[in-house]
This record gives C-alpha cells, structure tokens and sequence, in this order.
C-alpha cells in the first residue's frame, strides 16, 4: 500500500521531467525550428526572468482584479437569484425557458458589444466574465435547492421556523456542496474569460501581452506567458480543492475521503 | 397541469421580455439596441444571403470536424491511458497543467505555428476542447466496477472486446459530461480563432460589423452564435439521452428498489 502511494507521484515528477525533455529535444534536434518552439529551458529561464519584473505583476494583477470583481459579482447575484427563483416553483417554472435558453449563449458572442459599450478597459472583461460565470453558479444553486430534503423542510416549518430562519438552516447546508461545484467551474470559466477579453478586445493584462509578444515576434516571451496562465490555472483549481474541503469539511463527500 | 398552463409558463417569461424590449425602444432611436423588428428583419437580410454561404457554413464545419476530431481522439488517449496504472500517474501532472491552460491564449501559439490557415482553427478547437473529454474518459475507465472488470477477466474476455462491451459502456456516463463540456469550449473557441487574422467566418464578421458601427447587423451575429450554442446543447442533450438511457433506467430502478 504504502508503496503505491510514493509510486504515484514519483511517476507524476517523471511525466513533468520526460515532457520538459521532449520539448527541449525538439528544437535542439531541429525538428521544429527554434523560433517556432523554443527548447523549454529558454522558456522557462524568460519566466523567471518575468517573475522578477514589476510589470509582470502588474499584469498578473490586471486579470486577477478583473477575475475577482467578476466572479465575486456573479456569485453574490446567483446566489440571491437563485434562492428567489428556486424556493417559488411559480418562479422556477416560469424563468426555465429563459434560463436554458440564455445559458448556452456563448460569451464571446459579447466581444463585440463589450467592446461597443466599454472600449478597452477592465469592464469590458467583467462584462464578460459575469455573464458566462453567472449561469455556472446559478444552475448549480438552481439543482441545490431542488434537493433541499421535503421532509427535513416540511419539518422546519412544523416547528415553526420562519423563511429566514428555513433558508439558513435548511436550504443553505443543502445548497451549498452544489455552491461550491458552481463555484469551482466558474473559476476556471472566469479565468479563461478575463484572459479571451484581454487577448481579443485588449484590456490591459496577462492576455494582452500574450498578444503583444505574438504580434511582436517575441516567440519565448509568448511561451512563457502562456506557461504562467496555465500556472495560475492550476493555483486557482487548487485554491477552490481546498475551500471546498474546508467549507464541506462537515459533508458526506469530504468526510468519506478522510475516513477511506 | 393543463395544456395551456404549460405553454404559458414554457413562453410567459420570453414574451413579457420581448415586450419590454419593444416598448424600451419605442421611443426616440437608440443607438445601440435595435428594435426587435429592425433586428429580425436585418437577420434575414444579412443571414439569408450570400453570408450563410460564405461566413455561417465555413464556421459550422470547422466546429464540427473540429468537435469530432475532439471527441475520437479524446476517447482513444482517454481510453488508453485510464487502463494502464503507470501511463495514468505518469501522465496526470501534465495533463492537468495543460488542462488549467485558458485554452484562448493557444490562438497566438497557433497562429504563430500555423498561420491564419483552416487547419490552425480547427487545431485550435481541438486543443483546447479536448481536455474535458480526455480526462472524463480517463476517470471513467479508472472507475469501473472491479468485479465486473474481474468477472470479465475471469472469461478471458480481454483486448478489444472488454474495451467495447465492458470499459466504455462503464465509462460513458462520464464520457458525456466531458462531451459536454467540450462542446461549449469548441464553440468559443471557433469565435476567438476567427476574430484573429480570419477572412471570412462567424467572428470575423460580427467583429467587422462592430468596427464598421453596423449595429442592427453585429446584433444579427450575437444571436446567430446563441441560434449555434442553443442547437449545440440541445443536440447534446438529445444525443445523451439516447446513449445513456441504459444508465437512467439503471438509476431508476436503484432508486425504487
């Protein structure tokens, strides 16, 4: 048992190691020329080298900013819309027609009129990204107060709790693991979307520089930007695992994993 | 419920919202949102034409060959590294990382690769819609019933035909949120790759209605990309239900029992 367990990630840091090698074999070897691939120690010497400059984090700053505003605003509006809408099934009836047709409705459909609305700067980017991470968190609150357990309700109000009283008692512990999926896919949706708006309609950024470097030729520049967007990716993913776990600590889901 | 009832609940909401964006734009002309005549009858002036030819049918081909090129390699590499332990915990930081990658930011890496070319588009949309499946067939594979993957080792049912009959009819259920979720990613992701250095296409042309001030006619492009995003769920859904239907009658009579 205890084998298999360093097994994993050893093999895990082989994978890394065997990939970084491959891309540097690739240009060396002249396979791909190198200013179409540069070899990966050459990008990953830039990143660094980005690492240590204040306008590096100043970008980075940019699209965390956008991200943030962005998904604390669509979070706080699904969650309340949500709530209204999925405890009055007059209301959840009427508004699914609207919902699901609203909802696939790419995003980046808006580009143009972002961009008509609010030219070149970050609310054009929190434009898009409230739209197209609202509906992930508004489905999920959606699915988790149809879940809410009849009985468990049906027995808060014989007990003669009030709305407020079955809302935080009731509904929100039943809510909120399917809060947390919405949140977490929002995330990423709301990365992806802050960096599209920078890239497409250049607001300031991660993004745009990702587009400057390309225009400009700046090819190991390019590549590691683009390593560092991944980088925050995988912060963010792994930021949400752990809020997740902290704030669900007490649900079947989490406990089950500690006790196996 | 009655009949009626239901179609009144089904087209309330959108008839009332309709309504008030015609009586918003009743009064004096705004600039920016057209009213739902001048929109409608732009869509088929600018959709009816020579531009469904030319923009709509190049963009919805390359979605789709884009889509399925995602969907049958993302199942293959799925497949094969779900059955083998090593290849998956070898793989797995990798992927991830490629995974948390926004997948617009490999627009510039393609078309630096390349060039404004077909082949970069479609490229672009398999690269970046490809994970979601991949990695859902992967988890799928990993998870299927131990007894049953024993039971049917036991037969010497292997290769190939445990793969067809036992893993990934296992696995499908996963598959298809991974399908899913790539279908709207490759949709995006067809919009970017044309805004970049395209000539004709979806993107392209909502962007230069855009520039040109042509409202009435950028509106027209916004909702034919809903018209493609809505076909696209809606053809998922149906597809799903057809496929998995073993599965939620399986779960129904768990639930009963």
């Amino acid at each position: 048992m205890s084998r298999k367990r360093v097994a994993g990630p050893a093999l895990g840091a082989t994978g890394i190691l065997l990939f970084l090698l491959v891309w540097e074999a690739i240009p060396r070897l002249g396979l791909v020329q190198e200013r179409f691939l540069p070899p990966a120690s050459k990008v990953l010497v830039t990143l660094i080298d980005y690492f240590g400059q204040a306008a590096f984090w100043r970008d980075v700053g940019e699209t965390m900013l956008a991200w943030t505003i962005g998904l604390g605003v669509s979070i706080v509006a699904a969650v309340v819309l949500g709530l209204v809408i999925g405890s009055s099934s007059f209301l959840s009836k009427a508004t699914y027609t609207t919902v699901e047709f609203l909802r696939p409705i790419p995003s980046v459909a808006l580009i143009p009129l972002a961009v008509l609305l609010f030219g070149v700067k970050i609310e054009s980017s929190l434009f898009l990204v409230i739209y197209a991470s609202f509906w992930q968190v508004l489905l999920q609150v959606l699915y988790g107060v149809a879940d809410v357990d009849p009985v468990a309700d049906n027995t808060a109000r014989s007990y003669g709790l009030g709305a407020v009283a079955r809302a935080r008692y009731v509904v929100w512990p039943t809510v909120l693991p399917y809060l947390m999926t919405g949140i977490r896919l929002a995330s990423a949706v709301a990365l992806i979307l802050a960096i599209t708006a920078e890239l497409v309609i250049g607001s300031p950024g991660l993004g745009y520089q990702i587009a400057l470097t390309q225009s400009g030729g700046a090819v190991p520049e390019m590549y590691a930007l683009i390593v560092a967007t991944g980088m925050i990716g995988i912060l963010i993913n792994f930021g949400m695992r752990l809020l997740e776990k902290r704030l669900l600590a007490w649900h079947s889901s989490v406990r089950s994993e500690v006790v196996a | 419920m009655t009949a009626v009832k239901r179609v009144a609940y089904f087209v309330g909401l959108p008839v009332v919202l309709v309504a008030m964006w015609w009586a918003l734009t009743l009064g004096p002309v705004n600039f920016y949102v057209p009213t739902p005549q001048k929109l409608g009858e732009t869509f088929i002036k600018v959709w009816g034409g020579e531009r469904f030819r030319t923009d709509f049918l190049p963009s919805v081909i390359r979605l789709f060959i884009g889509l399925v090129a995602t969907i049958i390699l993302g199942i293959v590499f799925g497949a094969l590294i779900g059955s083998f332990r090593w290849l998956r915990s070898l793989t797995e930081p990798v992927l991830e990382f490629f995974r948390a990658i926004p997948p617009p930011v490999l627009v510039p890496l393609f078309m630096l690769l390349m060039g404004p070319t077909d082949q970069m588009r479609i490229a672009v949309i398999v690269s970046g819609s490809i994970w979601p499946v991949l990695l859902n067939t992967v988890e799928g594979v990993r998870a299927v019933d131990e007894v049953l993957m024993n039971t049917s080792r036991t037969y010497r049912i292997d290769g190939f035909a445990r793969l067809r009959y036992l893993v990934l009819p296992a696995a499908m259920p996963q598959i298809m949120t991974g399908i899913r979720q790539s279908l709207s990613i490759g949709l995006i992701l067809m919009v970017i790759s044309e805004m970049f250095g395209a000539s004709s296409g979806l993107g392209f042309t909502i962007v230069l209605f855009q520039r040109g001030f042509a409202i009435p006619e950028m509106w027209s492009g916004i909702v034919v990309l809903g018209l493609i995003g809505i076909a696209l769920s809606l053809i998922s859904k149906a597809a799903e239900s057809k496929v998995l239907r073993w599965y939620r009658g399986l779960k129904e009579v768990q639930r009963d029992s």
